[in-house]
């Protein structure tokens, strides 16, 4: 019997060529003739170009060529061009020089004069609002229906809000469920609070370095995208070609957190420079220039009223967030919105939104996007209510919780499946709740003990994807994925239910990725935790269709019906006869001799228009199963993390210490135990860094960001988080899908940092900060009550 | 732990910090152009610019001796990975910030992005490329270790990570799980991969003393 994968820990196969030198991510490629180009970057947060002279850096030798904002696709205003005439934060590129080297390209950027006439700028969203506020665009500072608004909110509005509230003028998003007044006056205890979320850069390990060169009218492009497939569909579709023309190559990302979806803009600018100056081009990013163009996560500022019956039922939310849009807008509020309202369930809602542009680097997805800020701002103060209700922390939550018959969002939508409630009591015991919770607020030396609990859903499947993949004459499975290759090992693991519809061993499967030659089906886009979920689908689908024909070529060669006949081990035999059989080398080059569907001469109906070309590239090889996921499905797939804190705060230096953390996934079934644990522990260490440590700093007067560095804007390090670090997951599969796995990337990171918000405030006897992130500056103000900064700032250093 | 291991760990956590001052400082020293490198490779192969004569230099690099031409500016990363095609040393942010570039001189972790190539005439550089046995494909310790505990997600930070691994190893083969984090902290992850990090160094940590 072919071994069970789904399950076991087996390392990824790409494993060894990370750990050897041989895995080449987008900086380690290396053509004939390449040439290095450099940006300039705009000194100013808005400004517009008035002239540029780059003639003494064009003389310089080993000057090749220059490329500006005349030579690459225009886009409309609120979209970001490649290079900009008119930059809108501090950082954008201008224009890049190539030459034959780095140096020279630098030194000629250094000798470019560009004429830069100041704008108005913009840092906060609600200094956009204020009446005659600066607006980030020349348009305008909101969008509304496709349009630009210049939306100011009257003095009355920032008057009745003082210093300490949010003011709550006219929202450009909102939605209601029920009666949020009847909510509140069915109310026992009412909590009320305004909310501080910072905004934070990526900063994935590996910036965004990209390489391109142009031969016989194909584009070769080398770069670090969390996507594959999806990502040479964004080029193609940016620089208007078709996706066949481009020969795409992302074999390794490192990391992209959802700042590498499907690539970046600046992807194009190699391609279309090497197309101007007929030299492979290398564009590479540094950390330096990863600050102002790696993305970063917006943050908002915001007011939450939250009302509780006496049996600790929520009857009435109401949520108003001001989010920071940055230079080309954010939509995340949307989901943080619809986040609220799945986590505790209330009986009324009321949701509004406002998302200003302002002058600060691009925002974009980061990992539980909108999702991660609301559940880190609204769990300590969901505690405060807990408190003043005298309930235990974690029997509320669970009272709250959705169940099987909830539903969601404006739209109430329904659930695949939901065990959120089981996440919290298994991870209440794993911790040891009962027994810790009795040190909350306890008092040594200067050491203030806290213990704080996040519960988080996020996103975690898709449903419609191809799955495509060859049993080639020399008896193996190669599974040819679309995906991409960042770090959470699904090239291998979606692989995993292929071979065991098959009956393969592991060491019969080769997987094919990160080559767009080689043929990639349709794929999901490596991100919103869907892949496991949508690619074991597809996955599932092609295998099932491959194994149907491996029964076919059995039944026409050997005689019987095709259902007569099973697998195993790479052999196809009939039921109760394995003698008669034969092996899938025979059969795959039986599959070639047919032709036909079989080896992928001919195309199923129903695959999509992007899966097609690539069963041509594999046509011949071999035996062909492709498919698009047909299964089906209703409701949203969401996944959930139970994430326990203990913290120490030092009241003297305002430093918070983790002292243990654990974290229970509901995530359906296991593939992949070790990685899994990986997601969620990796994935709540994120979230520790945006609670904890990850700044966000602009100078007021100049608009210049301050906290651009990795040491300035400080991921965890090790010693930042527990050595005593736990995790475990439920392993209940999702009903509706076939092998029941569901998605894991990101519910781990508002769990991660929602435990550690919790744990400061139960540190210090329920008070909520309710800002982030909680660095020590911060901690001491609010402790010695002698803030420096406006309650409502952002961007505080 | 009791208090001969504190003082160790200590100890051991004191000389890192040392030693990462130490590279900082060198950093600042080279940052202005930290990040730029003029080529020499034949395909980039140009006149330098006045004042920025390259020099032919004798590197011993993973056991072989290489000889190549060396900007003064130029840092040990930049010649590594774009003059001798060694680019499993990777820069994350050449800045002395995160570790991605972490090479051994002489056995010791350094900073790939922080020293120039001209410092290091006549020590030894080993570089992930150089752990795996060349003539019986043999895996270090540490390599091995990674697969058996299926170390790291992106892994862009592992060279630089295996590199500490190694050092570490030479000078505690029997570190404590707080002993291997303190010797790590050096080196960033921004996937937060810690836990099997930490694993994977125990592991390493029993083979190599198996051996
Ligand atoms: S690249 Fe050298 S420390 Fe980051
Ligand atoms: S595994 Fe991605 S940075 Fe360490």
């Amino acid at each position: 019997m072919a071994e069970k994968l789904i399950g076991k820990d087996i390392a990824a196969p790409d494993l060894l060529a990370k750990i050897t030198g041989r895995a080449r991510y987008a900086e380690d490629f290396r053509v004939d003739g390449m040439v290095f180009c450099k940006m300039l970057l705009s000194p100013m947060p808005h400004a517009r170009v008035r002239r540029i002279d780059a003639s003494r850096a064009l003389a310089m030798e080993g000057v090749i060529g220059i490329l500006t904002a005349d030579d690459v696709p225009q886009v409309e205003p609120h979209r970001e061009p490649v290079l900009t005439n008119e930059p809108v934060f501090e950082g954008q590129p201008v224009l890049a020089v190539a030459a034959v080297d780095e140096t020279t390209a630098a030194d000629a950027i250094e000798k470019i004069r560009v004429d830069f006439e100041p704008l108005p700028f913009v840092l906060d969203p609600l200094d956009s609002l204020r009446p005659g506020g600066p607006d980030a665009h020349t348009h305008g500072n909101v969008r509304v229906d496709g349009e630009w608004r210049r939306l100011k909110w009257s003095a009355a509005d920032f008057a009745e809000a003082g210093d300490e509230r949010l003011p709550m003028g006219e929202a450009t998003a909102e939605w209601s469920l029920g009666d949020v007044d009847r909510g509140f006056a069915e109310a026992d205890v009412i909590v009320e609070e305004t909310i501080v979320h910072q905004s934070l850069t990526h900063h994935p390990l590996e910036p965004r370095t990209s390489m391109a060169y142009w031969q016989n009218g194909k584009l070769y492009a080398f770069t670090s995208t969390q996507s594959t497939q999806r990502t040479r569909g964004a080029l193609a579709s940016a620089l208007d070609m078709d996706p066949e023309d481009i020969v795409f190559v992302a074999e390794y990302c490192g990391g992209g957190f959802g700042s590498k979806i499907s690539g970046s803009t600046l992807m194009q600018l190699p391609a279309i420079f090497s197309r101007k100056i007929g030299r492979p081009v290398m564009l590479r990013i540094t950390r330096y220039d990863e600050n102002y163009i790696g993305r970063a996560r917006p943050g908002f500022q915001g007011w939450v009223r939250m009302g509780l019956r006496k049996d600790g039922r929520v009857t009435a939310l109401d949520l108003y967030l001001v989010e920071e849009g940055g230079a080309y807008g954010s939509g995340d509020y949307g989901t943080a919105g619809n986040t609220a309202h799945l986590m505790y369930q209330p009986e009324n809602m009321r949701f509004r939104a406002v998302s200003p542009y302002t002058n600060t680097p691009p925002k974009a997805a980061q990992r539980g996007p909108g999702g991660a800020q609301i559940v880190t701002m609204l769990e300590p103060i969901f505690d405060k209510a807990a408190r003043e209700l005298g309930m235990d922390r974690v029997e509320i939550r669970r009272l709250n919780a959705p169940g099987p018959e909830s539903t969601f969002g404006p739209r109430e939508t329904p659930l695949t499946s939901v065990f959120a409630r089981e996440a919290l009591e298994r991870g209440a015991e794993l911790f040891g709740w009962e027994e810790k919770k009795r040190l909350s607020g306890t008092r040594s030396g200067s050491k203030l003990t806290g213990v704080g609990i996040g519960l988080s859903p996020y996103t975690a499947g898709s449903r419609g994807y191809d799955g495509l993949m060859v049993i080639r004459p020399d008896g193996k499975l190669y599974v040819h994925q679309g995906i991409g290759n960042l770090g959470t090992h699904s090239i291998a693991d979606t692989a995993r239910p292929a071979a065991e519809v098959l009956g393969l061993n592991w060491d019969q499967v080769e997987i094919v990725w990160g080559d767009s030659s080689q043929g990639l089906p349709r794929s999901s886009v490596q991100a919103g935790s869907q892949t496991i979920h949508a690619h074991t689908r597809a996955n599932h689908a092609a295998a099932t269709d491959a194994r149907r024909k491996i029964q076919e070529i059995a039944a026409r060669t050997l005689g019987g019906t095709p259902e007569s006949y099973t697998m195993d081990g790479g052999r196809v035999f009939r039921r109760g006869n394995p003698g008669q059989g034969m092996s899938f080398a025979q059969v795959a080059r039986r599959a070639i001799a047919l032709g036909g569907r079989y080896d992928g001469h001919e195309v199923p109906e129903g695959i999509h228009a992007e899966t097609v070309p690539s069963v041509g590239r594999v046509a011949g090889q071999g035996l062909v199963g492709v498919a698009r996921d047909d299964y089906g499905g209703e409701g949203a797939i969401y996944s959930w993390v139970a994430g326990f804190a203990l913290v120490e705060v030092d009241a003297e230096t305002g430093v918070v210490e983790v002292k243990e953390y654990t974290g229970v996934a509901d995530c359906g079934t296991v593939v992949h135990p070790r990685s899994l644990g990986a997601q969620i522990l990796g994935g709540s260490i994120q979230g520790m860094g945006m609670a904890m440590t990850q700044r966000w700093v602009f100078d007021p007067e100049w608009g210049v960001p301050f906290a651009k560095r990795l040491y300035t804007a400080r991921p965890p390090g090790m010693l930042d988080v527990p050595l005593d670090l736990r995790w475990d997951a439920l392993g209940i599969p999702d009903p509706q899908t076939p092998v029941g796995a569901k998605g894991i990337g990101e519910p781990p990171v508002g769990a991660g940092a929602a435990a550690i918000t919790s744990a400061v405030a139960d540190a210090l006897g329920g008070r909520c900060l309710c800002r982030t992130p909680l660095t020590p500056d911060i901690i001491l103000a609010e402790l010695e009550g002698r803030r420096t900064f406006g309650r409502l700032e952002t961007h505080v250093g | 732990m009791d208090e001969v291991d504190i003082t160790r760990a200590l100890e051991r956590s004191v000389s890192r910090r040392t030693f990462i001052k130490g590279v900082i400082a060198v950093g600042a020293t080279a940052s202005s152009v930290g990040y730029l490198f003029r080529g020499g490779t034949p395909l980039l192969a140009m006149p330098a610019a006045q004042g920025t004569a390259e020099r032919l230099l004798t590197l011993t690099v993973n056991g072989q001796l290489r000889r190549v031409d060396v900007l003064p500016h130029e840092t040990l990363a930049m010649t590594l990975r774009y003059k001798l095609g060694l680019t499993g040393t990777k820069l994350g942010c050449d800045r002395a910030e995160c570790g991605a570039c972490t090479v051994l001189l002489d056995g010791v972790p350094h900073y790939g992005c922080s020293i120039l190539t001209h410092q290091i005439r006549g020590r030894a550089i080993t570089t992930i490329e150089g752990l795996q046995n060349p003539d019986t494909g043999a895996l270090h310790p540490v390599q091995q270790a990674v697969l058996d505990e299926g170390g790291f997600q992106c892994a862009f930070c592992a060279p630089g990570f295996c590199m500490t691994m190694v050092g570490m190893l030479e000078e505690n083969p029997d570190p404590t799980r707080e002993e291997a984090a303190h010797a790590l902290s050096g080196n960033l992850c921004r996937c937060g991969d810690y836990h099997k990090i930490l694993n994977t160094a125990m592991r390493a940590a029993q083979l190599v003393r198996r051996v």
